[in-house]
């Protein structure tokens, strides 16, 4: 028993790591455009499209790296897309995220449907579980080098944003678009910016679940981790360290249901499945009365008001 | 174009305001249709881009959708549920409120109309009393699934966009949950399901149109609502709220009473359309069930301006697209996917064109 308990728990961990790293990336990027004062509702179907666009570039070009770039390149478009029309006056953001989200998702399902079948090469692994006997913790510890990027641009977006002009021009337009403007800022431009780096880290993102963790393409593939990401930044109270954390504590409720199922207890498979949701639920309700949150919220972003 | 609002002025003496009037309300058909078309102009340069032709694309939607008593069937069929869930969100929407959750409350409630039917299977319990206990239970479950969406908006200030669609989520995985384990029907190895509900329980059709009474209770609902906004001082109150919520507070209108009212009208609206889907269509619970007409009725309802009885000429129009999406998808050789672009490219084009509104001179004629 002792021992299965162990099991659960390497596979938990093994499961954090490789379940976070998309979540790690549409939090970033939304976080990066909620910043500039805007959300961005279609990291959804941007997710879908960058796994779609990654595996097809990988399988005809043959290099997983490819594909990330050609996903992440997908996602800038749509990210773009997505700045551009919410810039023209009267259009809703989070009206035209759930349009872009339908967007993204019909294309990606249609340019698919040739991708199904077909096996395309997956992305590489670090073992860093070499030095450990124990073969289940060194499965586990074989992390993608896509978590490690991750964890990297959560840094350094952490620390760009404190302490570079770019950060505070970020900042300056997410909290007070006036402020901005009367310090001769283009707030349009960097909030279409913003969405269109945001809109690459979804994709880059969308690119893993397809080149690595599940590994395949296929249409059940993204089911509504872009729209969790967008709670965990709430939770995360916009700072971009604490959403790589929060991330991962995503990651873990994400593997619980396989890592039961790994010794063997598949009753209730669906049922842990629904755990990341409920979870994002109750943090929602948890993060939504809080005063910290309140605190640092950007001024100008729609979905709190 | 003129016609749309239909409403001869009470007095002669005011004859000369309708003109202005009428043009006044022209914007918001005129802005959409165009919306529409700018979009089909854009998804036939995607076909002609793969290599195909939009004009045969085209010719295909009207055969497969209202070309023949078949395909009319067919259009109706899928309208029907479409009816519900735009509703679903067309009125919350006319509170200020995004609730995008109309596939989990479909197909949660379908799921519960066929659990309470169970345990009558086999026992010849008379129909008259099952059906409405199927319909009824359904519609209870989407209005406390959305309702939960409502109260914690306002209890909370949960954003009720995100809250609808996670619960959307939970929803589906619910109904996965005891469809795969508990109460799998061991008769059906291929696709989990639960047991048939069984022919005397199921809807029948409307006589001389063989399609289900869901479209016609649809259509019944939508003028309903459409006079419950509209005519009624519980309307005039939602009204307000969303335009604008402090000066709602400031008047002392309940706005949580009102928030949750409208959400459980959509949840049952949703619920219903469940019911039909389960009662009508698929006589048992699966996973067919969530066949993304929640998400197709966001777009009915946004194309539709949240009015109520828009709603119905304009689900008739997505479920024609959906019925001769099988068409499209033999006859031109493209993926079943090729609908959920022009959807796409539609719903993108509509929010886009609302920065049309008030810009057009002509219709601003005094």
């Amino acid at each position: 028993m002792d021992n299965a308990l162990l099991t659960v728990l390497i596979a938990m961990i093994g499961g954090a790591i490789r379940v976070s790293t998309p979540f790690v990336f549409v939090a970033l990027g939304e976080c990066l455009t909620e910043k500039s004062g805007r959300i961005n509702l279609g990291l959804e179907g941007t997710l879908v499209l960058g796994a779609m666009i990654g595996y097809a570039a990988c399988y005809e070009t043959g290099s997983p790296w490819l594909g990330v770039l050609a996903a992440g390149c997908a996602g800038t478009l749509l990210g773009a897309m997505h700045g551009y029309l919410c810039k023209l006056p009267k259009v809703n953001d989070i009206a035209i995220g759930i349009a872009m989200m339908s967007f993204g998702t019909g294309l990606a399902f249609f340019f698919g449907k040739a991708y199904i079948q077909p096996q395309a090469p997956h992305l590489p692994s670090i073992p860093l579980g070499g030095w450990s006997s124990n073969p289940q913790l060194a499965v586990a510890l074989d992390v993608n080098p896509l978590f490690f990027v991750g964890l990297a641009v959560a840094v350094t977006l952490w620390w760009a944003l404190r302490n570079t002009r770019w950060g505070l021009i970020l900042r300056m337009t997410g909290d007070s678009a006036p402020a901005a403007l009367a310090m001769g800022v283009n707030v349009n431009w960097v909030r279409f910016l913003a969405t269109a780096a945001g809109g690459f880290l979804a994709g880059v993102g969308g690119s893993f679940l397809s080149l690595y963790y599940p590994g395949s393409w296929n249409e059940g593939l993204s089911s509504g981790q872009g729209l969790m990401a967008v709670a965990l930044v709430i939770f995360a109270r916009w700072d971009p360290i604490r959403c790589f954390l929060a991330a991962l504590l995503f990651g873990a409720a994400g593997a619980l249901g396989p890592a039961l199922q790994s010794v063997g207890i598949t009753q209730g498979y669906y049922f842990f499945n629904a755990a990341p949701y409920i979870l994002t639920l109750l943090i929602m309700i948890g993060s939504s009365g809080s005063k910290q949150a309140a605190m640092a919220v950007p001024g100008e972003l729609s979905i709190t008001k | 174009m003129t016609d749309i609002a239909g409403k001869p002025a009470s007095l002669p003496a005011l004859r000369g305001d309708i003109l202005p009037r009428l043009l006044g309300k022209a914007e918001y058909v005129v802005i959409p249709v165009l919306a529409v078309l700018a979009a089909l102009l854009f998804f036939s340069v995607f076909l002609l881009a793969i290599g195909k032709s939009p004009l045969t694309f085209i010719e295909l939607i009207w055969t497969g959708a209202f070309g023949s008593g078949f395909s009319w069937r067919n259009t109706l069929q899928r309208a029907s549920p479409l009816v519900l869930t735009a509703l679903a969100v067309a009125v919350p929407a006319r509170l200020g409120l995004t609730m995008i959750g109309g596939e989990g409350a479909l197909v949660l409630s379908g799921f519960m109309a066929a659990l309470v039917a169970l345990p009558f299977i086999g026992t010849g319990t008379s129909a008259i009393l099952v059906m409405p206990l199927m319909a009824l239970t359904a519609m209870a479950t989407g209005a406390v699934w959305v309702a939960l969406a409502g109260w914690l908006r306002h209890a909370r200030g949960v954003n009720e966009t995100i809250s609808s669609l996670l619960l959307s989520y939970i929803a589906i995985a619910i109904m996965n949950f005891f469809v795969e384990g508990a109460l799998r029907d061991p008769g059906s190895p291929n696709k989990a399901s639960t047991k048939p509900i069984g022919a005397e329980y199921m809807v029948g059709t409307i006589p001389g149109l063989d399609v289900h009474w869901g479209i016609l209770i649809g259509v019944v609902i939508a003028i309903a609502l459409y006079f419950l906004m509209a005519r009624t001082t519980f309307g005039f109150a939602a009204r307000v709220t969303g335009g604008n919520v402090r000066a709602a507070l400031a008047q002392g209108l309940p706005v949580g009473r009102l928030i949750l009212t409208c959400a459980l009208i959509a949840g049952a609206c949703a619920g219903l359309a469940g019911y039909f889907e389960v009662g009508a269509i698929q006589g048992r619970a699966n996973a067919s069930l969530a066949a993304g007409y929640g998400f197709t009725g966001i777009l009915v309802a946004f194309l539709a301006r949240h009015n109520p009885i828009a709603v119905v000429p304009v689900a008739i129009l997505f479920g024609g697209l959906a019925a001769a999406g099988g068409l499209i998808q033999r006859r031109m050789g493209v993926p079943d996917a090729t609908v959920l672009v022009l959807q796409g490219f539609i719903f993108v084009v509509l929010l886009a064109s609302e920065t049309l509104y008030g810009r057009f001179a002509i219709f601003r004629q005094r």
